[in-house]
């Protein structure tokens, strides 16, 4: 285990697109939902709770067993109703794998495209990481990118928002560990915990002829 | 208490459906209901007592076999209440749907009353070839109310693969249920799952596309899922229009055979006005 790595892993500077993407704030925004640091808090704890907790777990999952990727990948599919966040978590993963390709050994995958986490947990695995430590990468990952797309879609203030994520911090940790802990168990029993405005959001997202962000 | 019951309907070789097995316990009871010509069979689930309270164990078991076609719908909402310190109420629902058959559930909500504990676990499995309707409703808190705790559990399997996993939890003890991220202080939410290969347009037609008038769903419908290696996109012919259905609700193709809509809403009303037209029965009796 490196803390080097992992922090590497989690920089929101790797380039592998995730800037591009606000994790769904972008339409709750638009739709009155999220104004002001209370609501981004509600925003944050709830997908955190849910696709923070999915993507905590199969990335750790994926991190503990490579050879898993189809089966893991196919359990996302599953947990996705969105054809809208599927296609935003295969063209994450994507250029995950690409960024990974250069930094590390990969593993083969099955799949060019796979789900985000999926993709996080073959890289952490590459990059000699726990699956532990790939569940902190994929739950921060779920806050800190939506908590940077608050800052330039509602212009909130840059060190509010981050003493926001300082508070979500031991919850992201708890998040990790929650899912790190299940990460050996058959796909249909891993975390499926959803968010129906996430998936409504994302599809009425993809119906805006301008946008801010992809997803 | 602990309850079960059981719905088995089968062909009866004249082109109707037989209810083979049809038993319960207070407070799940199951009567046949409907006209017998239909073709399909009609059965309404009457609570003999009120709950599922806490500690309470229930469980349904529905089968409906090859050719077979059954509607099952509920009298009125189910209350999950408070009730003495212990676990919480679970209410199990399994389900086989076989070749040829179809299973329409289309029960009323379930309403989280405050301080209630209750989990519901859904197992559906269809097999090729069977057609499934699978609605869920949830409210969350009685009128003027808080919410209490409800985690819902489903997996609905199509021809031996999953092709929906979903988990939702409300009330205290779920981290961000009420935020933007889930409802978003809606108070109502509701789930219709389609799955088969042929399912008519009808049975989910008249999709109100309102609120994005002039975007046909456009964005969404007809946009290729790329397939997971060993999980073809099949699609399903025949499947409704997909899009968005009001401000707050979206039909979504799934990866696999099926599509799921879903809507929330301040209240039940607007979760059924997004949700009922596509439950209508089809057009062609089954």
């Amino acid at each position: 285990m490196s803390l080097a790595t992992l922090v590497l892993l989690a920089d929101g500077r790797l380039p592998s697109g995730g800037h591009a993407h606000s994790g769904g704030l972008e339409p709750q925004i638009a739709a009155g939902r999220v104004r002001d640091i209370r609501e981004l808090d509600g925003f944050l704890r709830g997908r955190l709770a849910t696709g923070g907790l999915v993507s905590a777990a199969f990335a750790a999952a994926a991190c503990g067993d490579v050879g898993r990727a189809a089966e893991l990948d196919a359990g996302l599919d599953a947990r996705t109703p969105s054809p809208a966040l599927r296609r935003a978590s295969r063209a994450q993963g994507r250029a995950l794998l690409r960024a990974g390709r250069a930094m590390w050994r990969l593993a083969s995958l099955p799949s060019r495209e796979p789900h985000q986490p999926v993709a996080l947990g073959a890289l952490a695995s590459a990059a000699g990481l726990t699956p532990v430590e790939a569940a902190v990468a994929a739950a921060h990952g779920t806050i800190s990118g939506s908590a940077g797309a608050a800052v330039r879609l509602l212009g909130l203030d840059p060190y509010a928002v981050h003493a926001l994520l300082a508070r979500l911090a031991p919850e992201c940790d708890r998040i990790a560990a929650l899912a790190a802990r299940r990460h050996g168990d058959p796909v249909d029993d891993l975390p499926a915990a959803g968010a129906p405005l996430l998936d409504i959001g994302a599809e009425h997202h993809a119906t805006w002829e301008v946008r801010l962000f992809a997803s | 208490m602990r309850a079960s019951a059981a719905v088995v309907a089968e062909t009866d070789g004249r082109g109707g459906t037989r209810l083979a097995v049809l038993r319960g316990e207070s407070p799940l009871l199951p009567r046949r209901t409907g006209p017998r010509s239909a073709g399909g069979a009609t059965v309404h689930l009457v609570g003999g007592a009120a709950g599922p309270l806490r500690g309470d164990d229930l469980r349904l078991d529905i089968e409906v076999g090859p050719g077979a076609t059954l509607e099952m719908f509920s009298v009125a909402a189910s209350l999950a209440l408070p009730g003495r310190p212990g676990p919480p109420s679970r209410l199990t629902i399994t389900a086989r749907v076989a070749a040829g058959a179809t299973l329409r559930w289309l029960p009323e909500p379930l309403i989280a009353a405050a301080g209630c504990d209750h989990v519901a676990v859904t197992r559906v499995e269809v097999a090729a070839g069977g057609t499934l309707l699978w609605r869920d409703d949830l409210v969350c808190g009685r009128h003027g109310e808080p919410s209490g705790a409800v985690r819902a559990d489903t997996t609905i399997r199509y021809a031996g693969v999953t092709l929906h996993r979903h988990e939702l939890a409300v009330g205290p003890g779920a981290p961000g249920w009420d935020g933007a991220a889930v409802l978003g202080g809606g108070r109502a939410v509701g789930t219709l799952v389609a799955a088969g290969p042929g399912l008519p347009n009808t049975g989910m037609a008249g999709l109100p596309n309102t609120g994005m008038a002039g975007l046909p769903g456009a964005g969404v419908a007809g946009l290729p899922d790329t397939g997971v290696a060993g999980l073809p996109d099949t699609g399903v012919a025949g499947l409704p229009d997909t899009g968005v259905a009001g401000p707050n609700a979206a039909v979504m193709p799934m990866a696999g055979p099926g599509v799921l809509a879903t809507a929330v809403g301040a209240d039940i009303r607007e979760v059924r006005a997004a949700l009922d037209p596509l439950c209508r029965r089809p057009a062609v009796a089954f």
